[in-house]
């Protein structure tokens, strides 16, 4: 299963202070170590706000409003995708990230294998011969 | 610490055990030389974890606590063991300098090794001394953390064969006296050859998993994925590693396309694109870059995944580059081969050059023996013959597909076929 660990945004992120050498080092180690377990699909950090957009849907009208957004505690500034077996191998994962007086919020994604009702008969055959013919390819 | 409450420590440490029990292994692994010993081992860590953790809470670094219980015993053991000794003496040498020359930083020398033994844990599991199924099971026991009653939940068998498959398993690696080492040389093909192949396998047994299935045979395809990630980790420099990672990135990104709403199969053209998980392409890409970028002719693996990133690539069924297909099916078959492989390149040619050019091959694959019973080639063949105009012929092998296939709706759609080869054209 995935999950979404959301970054919250600070002060400095929405200043567009870049995090200094250390951080950046202990990061990328961190990344590596998601990396190397077969676990991270992907992982981005946002620019502030200040950089961003917002666009508002009320009935027919749209309205564009630039940033920044005050609401400093309520914005992201970064994410990462992660495959796991389970929330708390998720929650595991996140409590290992070097992070300092922050918040990360884990989300599960909506999942792919919502597959429909139990399959009729000539669909497992048919899948038994999608099997067989793999087999066979690879023989 | 943390502190948790004792039902949150449990699945805590079944979190944890789930990210280290194939490190600890492999580490204790390497201490002991038997990976049957190295998971009781780490077993005993466990049973540590459970007993002191709920109380104590979980340690900062689980992982190194484990480690260094698992490690331990294993000394512990090996002490005790005279048959051992000069095993014993070997290690506490390789042990002792370890210390000396890591000093205080004693973890990252156990880190460094990390990448070595878990390589040297996927190679012993995969050992060609094994019977498929026992690597199998052994490489997903070991190295994807799964229980035995996992295994045999994903695999559709009693928990018994399991169990024993892994216990056998385990007694013929140490009766074979197999070393815990990964291969040199000229071996190192072969194996990682076995290797790609047990964790090819384990994806392919989850993709074919049907929608009345315990939910444990679909998540086959992300212990898969994620075995084979590991892998491209630790041997960057093997293109085919690459090449299997990027087929079944890309293949698993297929998935939510490839059933309909009422649960029919649908076929890879007949698919909406926009379903497809483009993360998952993105990185399937990715992989086959870097598996082209270390040069040298494509392996198998490499070049079904060239296949698959064409279908990727393309943003509609029209725009795909099917003469490029047709090129890497020759690949293929110059690789691996096979009527099968054959037979696709047939339709891959008749999509890039018209139906002559694929009912060329087509016409000789008529007389391979392994395809006489094999529905599609008449089915394809009729549909090439129809594109023609060829109607009598299109109809007879229709008709010929319909009674080799065991699958009613296919057969169903067969025989419509048939039948409109003999009033004509459809919509003449």
């Amino acid at each position: 299963m995935r999950f979404m660990v959301i970054v919250k945004a600070n002060k400095d992120s929405e200043a567009g202070v870049l995090p200094d050498e250390h951080i950046l080092t202990e990061m990328g180690k961190y990344n590596d170590e998601l990396v190397k377990a077969g676990v991270m699909l992907a992982g981005e950090g946002l620019h502030a706000s200040s950089k961003g957009a917002r666009v508002r849907f009320s009935g027919g009208t749209r309205t564009v409003i630039d940033g920044p957004f005050t609401e400093t505690k309520e914005l992201i500034a970064g994410f990462w995708l992660i495959q796991v077996k389970s929330k708390e191998e998720a929650i595991e994962w996140v409590k290992r990230a070097p992070m300092e007086d922050t918040e990360l919020e884990i989300r599960q994604v909506f999942e792919a294998e919502d597959f429909g009702e139990a399959l009729s008969p000539e669909l497992r055959e048919a899948e038994e011969r999608l099997r067989a013919q793999a087999a066979e390819r690879h023989q | 610490m943390v502190p948790v409450s004792g039902s949150d420590t449990h699945r805590a440490i079944d979190a944890v055990w789930r990210i280290e029990s194939a490190r600890l292994i492999a580490g204790v692994a390497r201490i002991v030389g038997d990976v049957g010993l190295a998971e009781e081992l780490a077993q005993d860590a466990l049973v540590a974890a459970l007993q002191q953790w709920p109380e104590s809470g979980v340690p900062d670094n689980p992982g190194a606590w484990l480690m260094a219980i698992a490690k331990r015993r294993a000394i512990d053991g090996l002490r005790r063991r005279t048959v051992l000794e000069r095993k014993q003496e070997e290690l506490g040498r390789e042990f002792e300098a370890q210390q000396e020359t890591a000093g205080p930083d004693i973890d990252a020398a156990i880190d460094d090794h990390v990448g070595d033994d878990l390589l040297r844990l996927i190679f012993t599991a995969c050992h060609p001394v094994l019977s498929t199924e026992a690597r199998v099971a052994l490489t997903l026991r070991l190295l994807g953390g799964l229980t035995t009653g996992e295994i045999a939940r994903a695999f559709l068998v009693p928990e018994p064969t399991v169990a024993q498959r892994i216990v056998r398993a385990k007694r013929t690696l140490a009766e074979a006296r197999v070393p815990f080492e990964v291969p040199a040389g000229a071996e190192l093909a072969a194996r990682l050859s076995s290797v790609l192949e047990v964790i090819y396998l384990v994806f392919n047994e989850g993709y074919s998993a049907t929608a009345g299935d315990d939910w444990m045979r679909p998540a086959l395809c992300e212990d898969a994925l994620r075995l084979g990630r590991i892998l491209a980790e630790l041997l960057p420099t093997e293109p085919e590693v690459h090449g299997l990672a990027a087929l079944m990135e890309i293949q698993a990104s297929r998935t939510r396309a490839r059933v309909g709403s009422s649960g029919e199969p649908v076929l890879l053209l007949d698919q909406d694109r926009a379903r497809w998980d483009h993360i998952l392409i993105r990185r399937g890409l990715t992989a086959l870059e870097r598996a082209e970028a270390l040069g040298g002719a494509l392996g198998p693996y490499a070049v079904q995944a060239a296949i698959a990133a064409c279908h990727a690539r393309a943003r509609t069924a029209e725009e795909t580059d099917w003469a490029r297909i047709a090129a890497l099916y020759d690949a293929l078959a110059q690789l691996m081969p096979s009527p099968v492989v054959e037979l696709n390149r047939a339709v891959a040619l008749a999509m890039a050059f018209g139906p002559e050019a694929g009912l060329e091959l087509v016409d000789e694959l008529t007389s391979e023996p392994q395809l006489s019973a094999y529905h599609l080639l008449p089915s394809v063949r009729g549909d090439l013959l129809a594109k023609l105009g060829r109607w009598d012929e299109a109809r007879v092998e229709f008709e010929r597909a319909a009674s080799l296939t065991r699958n009613t709706r296919e057969q169903k759609l067969l025989l419509e076929r048939a039948a409109a080869c003999t009033t004509g054209p459809p919509g003449q």
